[in-house]
């Protein structure tokens, strides 16, 4: 049996994907797969404990067992300057742990072994004398007074506070407030939550003392940045290092950070003169890397009593953990949540992100969340279903009366975004429509009459992706623009080098497809060079929805650059002038006589043979380019969730999810779709299981996937995708970002679906996850604190 | 201990601490990485192989079980005339992304399919739901086994007729 059905399209379309042959055998190589002669391996000793001074480590047992090759603490770091290393945040991260630990699971020690079940072995025998201190595990008291300072490394520091940041036209928002009918305001909780890929983070580092070249194999989305980081930290020479990002088990933006585990493996290889292993467990997956969200909000939306809605205002109390290590642009110390104002036309708007420190783990931005966009939508989608309830009103009309309407496009919001291009009631209705809203309705009231309770949630995002532009954006001062090179070969095939890295995306394919649209050269015979930054150009990498918005456009004008480089060519070739000549997808040919045509195989073996080209015109077939978006793209989408409460036992049974999303121009449908379905998942489980809470001493209570559940197939019902096409009007392709859109898009709809279903017991607002024992307690009208193990 | 386990078809023979997994046995030992490891609870199921044709979590099985058994893994799945229709199907549908999950669904799928060749949707799910997928949202897998299940009854049918 072979595989036949779909065959290549010479661009767009459903294709299959290129890298799936690899996939399929079992021959991916993920960095756990890389495996170097000589190796050892690295494991750490974390911390028990959420706050504790270290008052003394004995690592001499550990030392003394055979197989054993390293024991590295903290101390040992300090000597090389490596005990602390900066975040993306411009704050600062213990690499391993000196004074004290700030954070359960926290990194103490490394121990370099032989193999891993050695290294293990060797952390048993390490002795680690705390002094327990106490603990700020509720973000709320993080400012109390008297709280125990987390951060007194930093000179001068009194107290947990890290920004405060605010966005939108107080004065003006606050004097709608005062003249508006209706006010209503909502605390609302937008849990911690972990992105858990399948794949945990490790690397693999290779120094060779010779040469003086440090090679990391790393599960990382941002290959460059971590090179240019390691260069500015370790005072490595950037040319010899080189960091090779292989197959990448999923990242959903919990591989962008650098972490302790990564700079050990290189140190652990330095000292030793080995290669280094470190892959971390699913405990420590959970507990000490990226974490995504926990914002506290209070969201207030002031309308007309007839439901215009005039104004938002939100305060949030953000809890970035025990370091600020969040990953986004310097300029947005809360990523993009300033984007609250989602799909609405108001009159004003404003917020204020206090930030502060906890004795939780690093992190926030993770979590295919845009930059915070995720709780941006969650924020007012859930303040409308608010203001709906208020109201009395249908939270689907509520939404159609304030929607965008698409003459207002380009629309500036009152925080300042800019949206590109949208139809945002075409989607609102299409969604409606699939799913029969108005019957469905009446199926809810009959249903109601039996005791039977169901529940229909409505979410409807707006989300701005793509970042830069470079002038706005930076990560750690470097500009977020990015390479691409392309070169067609003598024969017409080609090699598109890209700065973005696949983390499951399906990248081969789809940038193979962009060059097959704009050259005509199959996506068969067009190899795309990823995730190894001696192969590829400088660029900022794959993480908020950025790799089709902005390495797409990059793609999309390299090839432009060649095939105007073609036309030269075939000018001489065919002797006529440039502008005599007409492209057709493949070949350019005489105006006016088609056959008089040269293709661009054709095109490509003269480009490098001894024909003689225009004065100022060079031979070959390749260029190069840099794109710095000239602003975000902005996808969006109507999504309907159709659920089933039993309130007696909790249980939520999510029967439909219709997804209308408007990522502009697709470019392989067919892989688009499949981001929309893994986002929706992601929605299911951060509304209804993913549990990260705390108890007071700081203790994860979410450390496992027993206890952190992820959506199986029985949770997720059988999708309903549907879509509109807005492009972007300043795409090369009108192509937007779409792979956190479900992500960004659906845990509202999941949420407002099962408080519509509750408000026959006047629920108006309950947080996530709305577990069996929540929704049941949401019900009984008891109080829910899903951030700490107190009820 | 020294232990001897059929791995797709091949006999093996190695000493091995009796502590040692079977997943890190055939990633380490026989070089089979494509067999993954996720989690420490048994509840990812990237581990998954066949043993004796039963699929198992391989982290939840100590290489000294494995002694005189036939395992399964993925590089064992194409056969001569190509892909198992299962790898097909995964293709046609786009039942993977990141491709982690992939080997341990494809074998949980391939054991259904022997056992029952006409599975429902909700049969699938079933088979596959003590396995995590964080990319596809399951949807495409589901399609993906159903394709094989369709080619295969095609591809039999055409034999007998
Ligand atoms: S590794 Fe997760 S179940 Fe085996
Ligand atoms: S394809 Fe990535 S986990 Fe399933």
């Amino acid at each position: 049996m072979t595989v036949t059905e779909n065959p290549t399209p010479m661009g767009f379309g459903r294709m299959h994907r290129k890298e799936d042959a690899r996939f399929v055998r079992g021959k991916g190589n993920y960095v756990d797969d890389v495996n170097l002669p000589g190796m050892l391996h690295g494991s750490f000793l974390r911390s028990p404990y959420a706050h504790a001074k270290i008052v003394s480590i004995d690592t001499s047992a550990a030392e003394a067992l055979p197989g054993v090759k390293a024991v590295i603490t903290g101390a040992v770091l300090e000597t090389l300057s490596l005990a602390w290393m900066p975040t993306l945040s411009y704050d600062t991260q213990a690499v391993l742990a000196t004074d004290k630990v700030r954070f359960q699971n926290q990194e103490v020690a490394f121990v370099v072994a032989d193999n891993h079940y050695i290294a293990r072995d060797a952390l048993e025998l390490i002795e680690v004398e705390y002094e327990p201190l106490p603990v700020v595990a509720d973000a709320k008291q993080a400012l109390a007074p008297g709280a125990p300072v987390i951060r007194d490394d930093k000179e001068g520091k009194t107290d947990n506070h890290i920004f405060d940041w605010s966005a939108g036209d107080k004065e003006k928002t606050d004097a709608v407030f005062a003249s508006s009918d209706v006010v209503v305001a909502e605390d609302i909780l937008y849990p911690r939550v972990h992105p858990s890929p399948l794949e945990t983070c490790g690397a693999v580092a290779d120094f060779d003392k010779v040469t003086g070249k440090l090679t990391i194999y790393s599960t990382t989305q941002a290959p460059h940045a971590h090179r240019t980081v390691y260069a500015l930290v370790a005072g490595l020479p950037e040319h010899k290092i080189r960091v090779i990002s292989p197959d990448i088990g999923g990242g959903f933006g919990g591989k962008v950070g650098i972490y302790p585990g990564y700079v050990l493996a290189i140190v652990g290889s330095i000292v030793t003169g080995k290669p280094v292993k470190w892959m971390e467990d699913r405990n420590e997956h959970l507990t000490a890397t990226a974490f995504a969200r926990d914002y506290h909000m209070r969201g207030e939306i002031a309308a007309t009593k007839d439901g215009k809605i005039r104004a938002l205002r939100v305060d949030v109390l953000a809890d970035h953990g025990a370091f600020n290590g969040t990953a986004q642009p310097t300029k947005f110390p809360a990523g993009f949540f300033h984007i609250f104002t989602g799909s609405y036309d108001l009159e004003a708007a404003s917020c204020n992100v206090k930030g502060v420190y906890t004795n939780k783990a690093p992190g926030g931005v993770a979590y295919a969340c845009s930059f915070r966009i995720t709780e941006a939508a969650y924020l007012v989608e859930r303040m409308i279903d608010v203001l709906a309830f208020e109201l009395k009103m249908d939270p689907a009309e509520l939404r159609m009366k304030n929607l965008l309407q698409p003459a207002q496009f380009p629309y500036t919001t009152p925080t300042g975004w800019e949206y590109d291009s949208g139809d945002y009631p075409k989607a609102l209705r299409l969604a409606m429509d699939m799913v029969g809203y108005e019957k469905l309705r009446v199926e809810q009231a009959e249903k109601l009459q039996r005791g039977e309770y169901m529940g229909i949630g409505i979410s409807f995002f707006t989300e701005g992706v793509g970042a830069g532009p470079r002038k706005h954006m930076d990560i750690l001062g470097l500009g977020m623009a990015d390479g691409a090179e392309l070169r067609v070969h003598p024969t017409g095939k080609a090699v598109l080098r890209l700065s973005v890295q696949t983390q499951g995306q399906g990248h081969e394919t789809t940038f193979a497809q962009i060059v097959a649209e704009e050259l005509g050269i199959s996506p068969d015979d067009i190899d795309v060079v990823h995730g190894d930054t001696d192969q590829t150009p400088f660029g900022l990498g794959t993480y908020g929805s950025r790799s089709t918005p902005v390495s797409g456009a990059a793609t999309a004008i390299v090839a432009r650059k060649v095939r105007d480089r073609a036309r030269i060519v075939a000018s001489a070739m065919l002797e006529v002038s440039p502008d005599d000549l007409e492209w057709e997808k493949g070949k350019f040919f005489v105006k006016g006589d088609p056959d008089q045509a040269k293709t661009i195989q054709e095109i490509a073996m003269a480009a490098h043979s001894s024909l003689e080209l225009p004065e100022g015109v060079e031979g070959h077939l390749d260029a190069t380019t840099v794109y710095n978006p000239p602003n975000l793209t902005y996808p969006f989408g109507a999504y309907i969730c159709v659920v089933d409460v039993d309130p007696a036992t909790g249980q939520v049974k999510v029967r439909r999810f219709i997804a209308v999303d408007d990522c502009g121009v697709r470019i392989n449908p067919m892989i688009v779709e499949g981001q929309v379905h893994g986002g929706l998942a992601d929605g299911i489980g951060m509304a209804l299981m993913q549990l990260m809470a705390f108890d007071e001493d700081g203790n994860h209570l979410g450390a496992s996937l027993m206890d952190y559940l992820l959506p199986t197939s029985l949770e997720c019902p059988s999708w309903e995708l549907g879509e509109t096409v807005t492009p972007s009007p300043h795409h090369p392709i009108g192509a937007k970002g779409v792979g956190e859109s479900a992500t960004v898009g659906s845990p509202a709809a999941v949420v407002n679906a099962v408080l519509d279903a509750l408000k026959p017991f006047g629920v108006r607002h309950a947080d996530m996850p709305l577990t069996p024992s929540n929704v049941w307690r949401a019900a009984q009208g008891r109080p829910i604190r899903t951030d700490l193990a107190i009820q | 201990m020294q232990i001897t386990v059929t791995v797709n078809g091949e006999s093996h023979t190695r000493d091995v601490e009796p502590r040692l997994l079977l997943v890190h046995f055939l990633r380490n030992d026989l070089g089979l990485t494509g067999t993954h490891w996720g989690c420490d609870t048994s509840n990812c199921g990237v581990c998954t192989v066949t043993l004796d044709g039963v699929p198992v979590k391989s982290c939840t099985v100590l290489a000294v079980m494995a002694d005189g058994k036939q395992v399964g893994t993925v590089e064992g799945m194409e056969r001569a005339d190509g892909l198992d229709p299962v790898q097909q199907g995964f293709v046609q549908c786009h039942g993977l992304q990141c491709g982690f999950c992939t080997p341990g669904m494809m074998l949980t799928a391939r054991c259904l399919l022997d056992k029952n060749p006409d599975p429902s949707e909700q049969e699938i799910r079933e088979a596959i739901s003590g396995q995590i997928c964080r990319c596809t949202g399951y949807e495409n897998i589901v399609r993906s086994v159903r394709w094989a299940a369709e080619h295969e009854a095609a591809a039999k049918a055409e034999v007998t007729s």
